[in-house]
This record gives structure tokens, sequence and C-alpha cells, in this order.
């Protein structure tokens, strides 16, 4: 039997009237799956590999079981992505029997649609959004769903469960829709389509929590490991592959490490972590000083770096 | 570990986004990385003090004006709770993001500068929290060191609140006051040492201590259905589920219902989260119901008790709330969403408004401007199945919807 399937139980259990946080986060995110597939016709689900997308995965299967997921996986994978990632994206869509869609940036860049950056903070990160665009594009896909929180940045704390995204996947931070109880509208016109974040109100420990709780296999990287790294303004880059720019004058090191997010390589530090299992790196995340995206390079650029990236079409 | 959602309410710079900054920096909810960015900021924009409500505000728009001007949610936990802050504007324009905050949360806090006392928006966000039937309210006197921490003063502002109370529709709501500083940090996490006066407790202290009150709890149980699960495999193959979440009370296999509309009896046969078989769903949980017999239901349909029927109408009258820039008129059709249940409704007749300063209510109205609060008589294509709001917070409310641009442009409250 698949880690990520569990065979039905016969037995019947008595529910837990006093819903904990992470319950009432999880029954309102089943409900938010739910409302998707009821209200879309053809919603998608953006797959990044991360512990967040991996997540609604989970809640995806729990939200329809016994039937299966009544929608697609989609991957942008920017070329630039942790090699335990794609090897474990693939064998949980095979696993899960799951339909798996993926666009290259790499193609994006091909075709001339947008440009590669170069030097020491060249990213990958922001050239996704064109190709993420022309696919939701060349699908017709009218609902994507996301796994971003509130909780990551100062922008997303104003996002909706159900943001309309135009024509051109831009989002009208001061024309939003009001959300109240947990009524959704997902009614859109010709062109238009919602970006659907069912774990909107998670914070990243309810995730790690979550994670823990359920047994979900995630990707090796995100548990301590040796790994070569250099540093730079106070983070951790890995060394392993040349994706990241690396200056001859910038030492190589081994350390233990641990990803808090695996996003592009390229804008993705490491931090020092001994946590070799989940209940560990809870623990730690339960100490932890930084936010998970002061490990991200792409927010630093400047201050609103998320809004605008949003504004253009960014998750 | 309970989640407490805090819905929060004041005027333009009486100090709100400090307040729930405040409340961050003492509980050390502030990260090293988010600390130093409000140090960088607040020493660039020359401030001799930290500029907390640089915390919460998030968009760049409101930064460069130094307001807020959206729903912003705010995460922080004690060893005790985990709360959620919607932190909602205080201008007058913007009441549709205060009901929209208000409307998932338990408790609130309405700020007061103890230099202007009772305005007008102090009014207008109690008339708000009491439509809501929030049960929990703090009133929060803000900027007492600008007051030199007077009780005198404090005393005169609870004596005019107390004039708001009497005349508030919801008497059960439960009022608390509390002198603060939020600049300061007098009476926010800690107990201030300025104020002997004051016996009660601090800000935190007291939501600390806030009884978990489901706000969706209150009424009997509504299972609107959402989504029909049909495998169609082997294994499962007469399997018809019905998906949806349990408002209200407890569903028990075994219960007799009935199906609405169809008015067909059954009775529950299992009840499923995900793999695993339960025998009762608790109120707020995502299920997946399956019945004895083989009827036809689909999205929309409300499964209830037989004992315990909601009111089946094709009309109903309802306190709105306007929300949107284009005008409700007397004759204009839109989309009513009760729950996940879509119907045309029509407006049929403009009651009266209400005056959300308490200062009664207008007849002979013939369309609603956006932030106004009426009472509203619809007409609906098909019947639904409600409750009325007291009740039922969720079989009793719905949203409009504007069959032109989609946009969701008002609230309704099942009278």
């Amino acid at each position: 039997m698949s880690k990520f399937q569990k065979k039905p139980k016969a037995i019947i259990k008595i529910m837990n009237k006093d819903t904990s946080d992470i319950n009432s986060l999880e029954n309102e995110a089943i409900y938010i799956m739910r409302e998707v597939a009821a209200q879309f016709e053809k919603p998608v689900l953006l797959f990044s590999g991360g512990k967040d997308s991996i997540t609604l995965v989970r809640l995806a299967v729990k939200a329809f079981y016994p039937a299966k997921v009544p929608f697609p996986l989609m991957h942008i994978d920017t070329g630039h992505n942790f090699p335990e990632t794609i090897e474990f994206r693939d064998r949980l869509c095979k696993e899960l029997g799951l339909e798996l869609i993926v666009r290259n940036v790499q193609d994006s860049i091909d075709e001339g649609k947008v440009t590669e950056e170069t030097g020491r903070y060249a990213s990958r990160n922001m050239l996704q959004t064109t190709t993420l665009l022309d696919a939701l594009e060349e699908f017709k896909f009218d609902a994507a769903i996301g796994g971003a929180r509130r909780d990551e940045e100062k922008a997303r704390a104003k996002e909706r469960i159900f943001s309309v995204r135009d024509d051109f996947g831009q989002w009208d931070e001061k024309n939003q829709r009001p959300e109240l109880f947990d009524m959704l509208n997902g009614e859109i016109g010709h062109g238009q389509n919602v970006r659907v974040f069912p774990i909107s109100n998670w914070t990243e420990l309810d995730v790690w929590s979550y994670i823990e709780k359920e047994n979900i296999e995630i990707p090796s990287i995100y548990f301590a490991h040796k790994r070569k790294v250099f540093l730079r303004d106070g983070m951790i880059w890995s060394a392993e592959d040349d994706v990241v720019y690396r200056d001859d004058s910038e030492e190589v090191l081994e350390k233990m490490v641990r990803f808090r997010t695996v996003g592009d390589m390229s804008c993705t530090a490491a931090v020092l972590s001994d946590a070799e299992t989940i209940t560990k790196v809870v623990e730690e995340i339960r100490d932890s000083s930084i936010s998970e995206r002061g490990a991200r390079i792409d927010d630093k650029r400047s201050e609103g770096a998320m809004e605008k990236r949003k504004q253009q079409g960014y998750f | 570990m309970e989640v407490l959602k805090i819905a929060t309410a004041g005027s333009v710079d009486d100090g709100k986004s400090t307040l729930i900054g405040r409340i961050l920096y003492d509980t050390k909810s502030l990260t090293s990385d988010k600390l130093k960015a409000i140090e960088d900021k607040s020493e660039q924009l020359g401030y001799d003090y930290l500029d907390f409500s640089l915390a919460t505000d998030g968009l760049m728009a409101e930064r460069e004006q130094g307001i807020t001007i959206d729903v912003a949610h705010i995460y922080f936990s004690t060893k005790k709770k985990s709360y959620i802050i919607a932190d909602t504007p205080g201008h007058v324009e913007y009441t549709r993001n205060m009901v929209t905050g208000a409307s998932t949360s338990q408790a609130s806090i309405v700020l007061i500068d103890a230099r202007k006392g009772v305005i007008e928006q102090t009014n207008r966000h109690f008339f708000i929290n009491n439509l809501l039937r929030i049960k929990d309210v703090v009133v929060a006197i803000n900027k007492m060191d600008l007051v030199d921490y007077s009780e005198e003063i404090y005393n005169k502002i609870k004596a005019d609140f107390t004039e708001l109370m009497n005349k508030r529709d919801y008497q059960d709501q439960k009022i608390t006051f509390i002198p603060v500083s939020a600049l300061k940090g007098d009476n926010v996490v800690n107990k201030s040492n300025e104020m002997p006066w004051y016996k009660g407790e601090a800000l935190l202290e007291h939501l600390e201590q806030l009884d978990k009150k489901d706000i969706y709890n209150s009424g009997t149980p509504r299972f609107p259905v959402q989504y029909v699960i049909r495998p169609k495999t082997e294994e499962f193959h007469d399997y018809r589920g019905y998906a949806g979440k349990v408002y209200g009370g407890d569903l028990s296999v075994g219960d007799d219902i009935v199906v609405l509309p169809s008015q067909t009896k059954s009775k529950i046969k299992d009840i499923y989260f995900y793999n695993e078989k339960y025998k009762t769903a608790s109120r707020r949980s995502s299920v997946t119901i399956t019945l004895e017999n083989d009827i036809n239901v689909s999205r929309g349909d409300m499964i209830v008790k037989q004992n315990d029927l909601p009111t089946i109408d094709k009309q109903f009258t309802a306190n709105v709330c306007w929300m949107d820039s284009e005008k409700l008129t007397t004759g204009g059709k839109y989309i009513v969403q009760h729950g996940v249940n879509k119907v045309l409704a029509k407006v049929d007749k403009i009651n009266h408004k209400i005056n959300p300063d308490y200062s009664g209510i207008e007849e002979g109205v013939s369309s609603l401007n956006i932030n106004d609060i009426a009472s509203v008589t619809f007409k609906l294509n098909k019947p639904v199945f409600y409750d009325q709001f007291k009740d039922h917070r969720t079989n009793g409310s719905f949203i409009i919807i504007n069959t032109q641009t989609n946009n969701t442009v008002g609230a309704g409250f099942i009278q």
C-alpha cells in the first residue's frame, strides 16, 4: 500500500467535539476544496513540490474520498528545482493516481517571452508568472488552487480565499470581493479566473503540525542533512548545483542544514539545523525567531516586493 | 489549542494598527527580521519610537497614506490560545469591510481616542458589532497617556458609551471597558502602573479568559449539500455520498432526516470523514453523509432533522448592508447566495433605512447607497430554507451578487 493513501477503516470513531485549531483549519480547507469543485468548470491545483502544496494534495484527497480528486495538478517548473522535489512530485502523483501537467519556464525563455536574469541575485522566480499565465490560458483553467498563507507576508494578509484575476492575471487589491461568513462567491465573467487559497488561515507552524499529525511524506531537503553551502548576506546558500551564482571568493563549507521552503534553488536559502525528524522540525519552528519568508531573497528586493509581484499575476 | 477570531474597529488615527503591533511586540510574536524591518523603517521616517503600525499595514498605498484600507489578518498565539485579528478600517466609506471582518469574529475591539471620546464613528462601529451579534465587545479607550491617564475622562467616555448600549438591539452582548495606551503599552498585554484606579484586566488578559464561543454553534443542525461524491469504482459501485459542512448542531447515524426542497424522508446511514466512519458528525465538520434510501439529492439541497425544519419560503425580509457603489434599487434583480445555494432575487420593497449612528430609521426610501443599512424584502425565484439570523448565524445570512459584474455587493441578515 502506498504511503500516501490509507485503506478504509471499518471502525466507528467518535468525533472530537471541541475541535482544536488544526481540526477546524482542516475542515475549513476541505470545505473550500469542495466549493472549488462545485463552482468551477475547470479547476487545477498548482503544485510546487513544497510542503504547502503537498498539504493541499492531502486535503484534496480527503475532500473527495472515495472518489478521485476531480482536478489535475500543475507544476510550473523553473528548471532550478531541487532534484529531490521533482523525484518526490512524480512519485506522489503516480501513487495517488493524480494527473500531472508540467510547464517549463525554460520554454518561455526559449520562446523569447521572458529574459533570464543574470548576476549575483539572478533568479527564475519572477519568470514563473509568464509561464503560469500562459498555462492557465492554454488549458482554460478557471480556478487555480494555491498554497499561499496569509501569515507569510504583509500583502498576502489581505488576500481573499477566492481571489478574482482579470484576463491578464492581475490582482486588483483595492477592489476585492468581501468574503462574509464562509460563503464563497465564485461567479466570474469571460476571461476571468480565480486563485483559491484553502490554507489561507494556516500559519507555518499549523502546516508543520498537520504534516506531523497526518504522517505526510515530504521531500528530504526539509530535514537536516549535510550539504555543501556558502554564506552571503547572512544567509546560507546551496553550493551543490551551479544554479546559485557564487563568487570564487565565497568559500564552500559543509554544514548540517535544512530548507524551510523549497522554491527555486536560486532564491531559497537554507537554515542551520539538526532537525532530522518531523517532530524536531516542529519543535524548531516553534522556537524559531526568523519568519519563513525571511529565507526568501525575492521578498527582500524592495519594500512591497510581494505586492508588486502579486499585481503582475504572481501567486 | 482554541482559536479566537477578533475584529478590530476604530476611526482613522485611533491607533488601531499601533495597538495590534503592540500586542505582537509584547507577546514576542514579531520575528527578529520583522522587528528589524520596523526599526529600520521607523528610523528612516525619523520617529523617536517604534512605529508598530508598520507591522500590520500591508499594502504600499496605505503605507504611503499612513492608513489601513482593507481587512488584514494578523496571527499570533499565547500559551492558551491562537488568535486571528481581522484588522478592519474605520473610515466611514469602508463599513463593508467592517461587516466582513465582524462576520467571522467571535469578539471585537472598538477603539476610542481618549481625547475625542464617543464620536459618530464609534456609534457606527458599535452598531455593526451589535447587528452582527458579536458576543463579546471590548471598548478600548486608547491614548490615555495623552490625557494624563485621567480617571475622570475614562468615566465620562464610559458613561457616554453606556447611553449607546441602552439603544442596542442585541442586549445580551457583553461589553468590557479598558483604558489603554497602545503606544506606551499600558493595559495592552501588561497591567499599567499609571492607572491604579483601574481595577480590571489588561486587554490580552481579558481575551485570554474569554470562553470559547463558537459563533457558528447556535441553532439546530443544518446540512447544506455542497457536492455529490460518486466514485463509480468497483469497490464503491453504488456509493452516493453527500459532502458538506454541518452547521448549528450535531448529526448522527440513524437520525430521521428530510431532504429539502423535495421533502423526501430518509435516515442517515453512514458518516464519513475521509476513510473513517463516525457515529456523529460534530458542528463545523466537513463530512460526507450517505442515506438509507437511494434518493436524488444535489448541490444546494439541505438535509435537516425531521422534527426541526427551517422556514421554507420564496421570500424573506432581512437587514441588508449594501457594499457597492452602484445603488440597490426597488425592483432590482440580483443573485442571492444563501450558504451554497444560489437563487435569483428581486428587491420587492425597501422597508426602511436604519441609521447606524442610532439616530433612528428613515422610511420612504427607494434606493440604497454603499454602506447603507436597511430592512429589505426580497422575492425569490425558488424557495430557500432559512432560519432567522438571531437563531442561526449561518442559515440566517446571505450575500447578494450583481448579475452583471459578479461582484459581492451586499450582505443580509434574515429577520
